[in-house]
């Protein structure tokens, strides 16, 4: 089963005269993600935020482009996936570990309170002037405060925490700086979003913003958007991270892709988030 | 040498020769695109094979030109992808010589295309070796071979409305 989607003219104007087929397929369709019965409603659909420059009229979530079954899972949060992570990132939030003897809730207390909008206006800049993603955050405060190792940015214990952190602003709207100390960053992940890497030369854009809503063979591509991660990913049967995302795709360009956690990472991070702007975080999303 | 052994060793090299892959290929920085992008010379000495051609076509681990294009004719194809325009029909509007440099590299014919390019090697930003993620070395193999290009080729070229 499949969401029926409206093809643009453009799209059936291209593929008539056999030209290279540039289409925006718009949803036919912007419910919003109703959670819990009622209890958390989703936006799906924002207008596109100004420095898009008409990129894009609206922007739209991830979830929109899914099937019916994997959209279901993530209304009720017994049924999706990713709920256990929270929780288990919620034992690792008052786990105390490292010398000083101190876990994340002796500073921070109760997350539902201290982490709040956290995850809507990161990655940023710190007070030194560099770029953080929350992982950074985390592992800032796990070996210079609690004096313990930092955590692997792509394992299962940074993943739970960063979930947890997450759902704190489920449904307040990403709202990332990309002015000031940011816009170098900003302006590096834009240089990077729009590269054509690898030996196949795709773009970020070549796919999530010319041509969201058609289809690479049974993958319908969204407009990329990341203000659902850390998403469950079924296909992973786990949580995945952004910049775990960004190096699936680009390796899949066939490039010699950026590390996890690398500088050029966070920034394509911070500009890929600005993109979102206006679209509600979603804790925890369901895709496949 | 006796003279059995000099004709015994002389078939060997004769079959060895047609064994080989086509000395006459041309090579991805030896191919000659005119200024549309299209390409006069066949890549291989071997015609190009449609049955072979649409195998390919349709293959993951090859051509996957199914990931992004439909033929309404393959419904032996599952999922057939719309990022490219519908192929019915191409073999009326391109020329084989069109059709090859748009299969060999198509941005040479729409400069701002997405299509891969099928037979070039080097130029890349962060080429990578396949799919891996590390970083490959250019010359990279090319996605596909000078025959399998012509038997791609020989099959659009079939494809009449």
């Amino acid at each position: 089963m499949t969401i029926p989607f409206r093809r643009a003219a453009l799209a059936a104007m291209a593929c008539a005269l056999a030209l290279p087929a540039l289409a925006e397929t718009a949803p036919e369709s912007t419910d919003p993600i109703v959670i819990n019965g009622g209890e958390v409603e989703l936006q799906t659909a924002a207008p596109a935020p100004e420095h898009l420059d008409g990129a894009l009229d609206e922007i739209y979530s991830g979830w929109l482009f899914r099937d019916p079954d994997t959209q279901t899972m993530q209304t009720d949060d017994f049924e999706n996936p990713g709920m256990i992570f929270v929780d288990q990132g919620m034992d690792e939030w008052n786990m105390v570990e490292g010398e000083a003897g101190k876990s994340c809730a002796s500073c921070h207390e109760d997350v539902s309170e201290s982490m709040k909008g956290v995850r809507a206006t990161t990655p940023k800049v710190n007070k030194d002037g560099a770029l953080w993603s929350v992982e950074d955050y985390v592992n800032d405060c796990r070996t210079s405060r609690m004096q313990a190792e930092a955590l692997d940015w792509n394992g299962d214990r940074m993943k739970n925490l960063t979930a947890l952190i997450s759902m704190q602003s489920r449904g307040m709207p990403m709202d990332v700086a990309i002015d000031g100390a940011a816009q170098p960053f900003w302006e590096q992940g834009k240089e990077m979003y729009y590269t054509r890497y690898g030996q196949l030369e795709l773009a970020c854009s070549n796919c999530h913003e010319d041509h969201y809503g058609d289809w690479i063979r049974a993958d319908h591509l969204s407009q990329g958007q990341t203000n659902g991660f850390p998403v469950y990913r079924l296909k992973d049967a786990g949580l995945v991270s952004q910049h775990n995302r960004f190096r699936g795709c680009i390796r899949d360009t066939r490039a010699e892709t950026f590390p996890i956690g690398s500088d050029e990472f966070r920034a394509l991070e911070l500009y890929v988030a600005s993109r979102g702007n206006g679209l509600p975080v979603e804790g925890v999303s369901v895709r496949h | 040498m006796p003279r059995h052994a000099a004709f015994t060793a002389a078939a060997a090299l004769v079959a060895m020769a047609s064994a080989m892959p086509l000395a006459a290929e041309t090579a991805p920085q030896d191919v000659a695109y005119d200024d549309i992008g299209a390409i006069a010379e066949p890549l291989s000495e071997t015609a190009g094979n449609p049955e072979e051609g649409a195998k390919i076509y349709a293959d993951k681990g090859t051509g996957n030109c199914v990931a992004c294009h439909a033929i309404s004719a393959r419904t032996d194809a599952e999922f057939q992808g719309n990022i490219g325009p519908s192929l019915d029909g191409a073999g009326d509007r391109w020329s084989v010589e069109q059709l090859r440099g748009i299969v060999a590299d198509a941005k040479r014919t729409f400069p701002e295309s997405m299509m891969p390019s099928m037979y070039k090697t080097a130029g890349y930003v962060r080429p990578g070796d396949a799919f891996t993620g590390k970083a490959g070395t250019e010359p990279l193999p090319p996605l596909l071979n000078a025959q399998q290009i012509e038997d791609v080729v020989a099959y659009i070229a079939t494809l009449k409305e």
